[in-house]
């Protein structure tokens, strides 16, 4: 146990000299979830509230299924996107496989089903509120999802969130569909198993106070941003 | 030209919910001009009566005629103010042109409405504000606002000042009446019989779902012809 203060003096030099190796790791790996998150939201976000207005048959299922979706094992993802993208698959031919756009394909499908979960809970509370006004005003459908959208943007915003801090930590998924190719689809969770695994605990401590940091800081910002919101909005 | 609103006439409105009837066979009609007053004690149905008037509900039983239209189509010509004002999570201007941005009035146009709905209002010094930190009486003017900057033919108001206190109530019954002298009808509900006094050209009482009366309100609150009306405007609990 002696090697452990040893490794994480290490760890915190390379995180302070900001090391080549590890700034690439940590780059790709916000380059893939943040796009993974700017995605999930364009199809969530609108998915979430119209899922929340709408009324069809077979709603409650949808409600059920988005629900459970949230709870998708990565590693199921990573197979899936896996069989989608190889070259066999559907997609094969597009060769996406062991890039970081599969990463990102990958994380996204991840997200999706939290962040459309979280906006759906979110619109249907706030719609609660402004059904009466809207329906008096005869707003549409879709300026009904913007109204709710734009009103419910910082509840909305820790939805995103949550969907981030899903997607930088998961390792499943992106393993499978990534490859942990060095320089190319090394992310942070697939580099710490990587480096544990070499016992190389120095870069993996440091990957791993670097996530860390990431998960904390994406939690503040959540909780900043909502209670900002609630003192100045009501 | 559009077909003319009114007169609103209903007939036989009957509306149950949970089993109870909160309005029970209901007739009326009304015409342009008088500012009517639907008057009764808490619960005797006259916010559902409003909202079924402006189409947010649907009649268990009878009709309603706006003109000759239904009051889903009327609505587009209606604002309604609601007891407790549905402001969005944004600055106070931000609420007004909301209402000019669904009801498709052009981005250029909307600066000088809103800028004149707000000076209207007496609300202009409080136009960047964010609207849900306003007091309850700048937010119900802010609603009055709102609900007027489409120039309604109809304004409908659901106790417009039930929680307000007398400075409060001032101004927004003096802002009801500016919109009444610009040409909008004004059909609005509240249990306050001060207020009613104030601001009623005809009255409509209503008590447990029944409309009792409806009368020109100088003689409704000199002469009531309903035993249930005049016990009620002598101060008396009516249970």
């Amino acid at each position: 146990m002696a090697e452990f203060p040893d490794a994480f003096a290490a760890a915190l030099r390379l995180v302070l000299t900001l090391d080549a190796g590890l700034a690439e790791i940590v780059g790709l790996s916000l380059y893939v979830s943040l796009t993974a998150v700017a995605l999930a939201s364009a199809i969530a976000l609108p998915l979430g509230a119209a899922v929340a207005l709408a009324r069809f048959p077979g709603r409650r299922a949808v409600i059920v299924l988005l629900n459970a979706l949230m709870g998708l094992p990565p590693v199921v993802v990573g197979l899936v996107v896996y069989l989608m993208l190889s070259r066999a698959g559907p997609f094969g031919e597009l060769g996406l496989l062991f890039t970081p756009a599969a990463m990102i394909i990958a994380q996204c499908l991840l997200i999706v089903p939290i962040i459309a979960a979280l906006t759906r809970q979110a619109v249907a509370d706030l719609h609660e509120e402004y059904a009466e006004h809207l329906k008096s005003l005869d707003a549409g459908p879709l300026q009904r999802i913007a109204t709710l959208l734009w009103d419910g943007r910082f509840r909305l915003s820790t939805a995103v969130l949550a969907g981030f801090g899903r997607a930088v930590a998961e390792v499943g998924a992106v393993l499978i569909v990534g490859g942990n190719i060095l320089h190319h689809t090394r992310v942070m969770t697939t580099a710490i198993a990587l480096e544990t695994s070499k016992g190389n605990l120095a870069l993996a401590l440091g990957l791993g106070l670097v996530l860390i940091c990431i998960a904390a800081g994406v939690n503040a910002a959540a909780a900043i941003l909502g209670d900002a919101a609630h003192r100045r909005y009501g | 030209m559009p077909p003319p609103l009114m007169p609103l006439v209903v007939r036989d409105l009957t509306y149950v919910a949970g089993g109870k009837a909160i309005l029970d066979g209901v007739s009326l009609r009304l015409e342009t001009g008088a500012r009517t007053v639907i008057l009764g004690p808490n619960g005797a149905g006259k916010s559902v009566l409003l909202r079924l008037c402006h189409g947010l509900l649907e009649p268990s039983a009878g009709h309603i005629r706006w003109g000759v239209l239904d009051p889903a189509t009327a609505r587009s010509r209606q604002s309604m103010v609601f007891q407790r004002p549905v402001l969005l999570r944004r600055s106070v201007a931000a609420n007004i042109e909301h209402v000019l941005k669904v009801k498709g009035v052009a981005r250029a146009r909307r600066l000088p409405m809103v800028t004149e709905a707000l000076a209207g209002a007496g609300l202009a010094s409080l136009a960047r504000q964010p609207a849900r930190t306003l007091s309850g009486g700048e937010q119900q003017r802010l609603a009055i606002a709102r609900a007027r900057v489409t120039a309604p033919d109809v304004l409908l108001l659901d106790e417009p000042t039930s929680s307000l206190d007398p400075d409060a109530t001032r101004a927004v019954e003096e802002l009801i009446r500016a919109i009444e002298a610009a040409g909008t009808k004004i059909i609005m509900t509240t249990h306050d019989l001060g207020q009613a006094h104030r601001l009623a050209d005809e009255v409509l009482f209503l008590n447990r779902g029944r409309l009792l009366e409806h009368s020109p309100a100088a003689e409704f609150f000199r002469r009531p012809r309903d035993p249930l009306a005049a016990r009620f405007l002598s101060g008396s609990l009516l249970t």
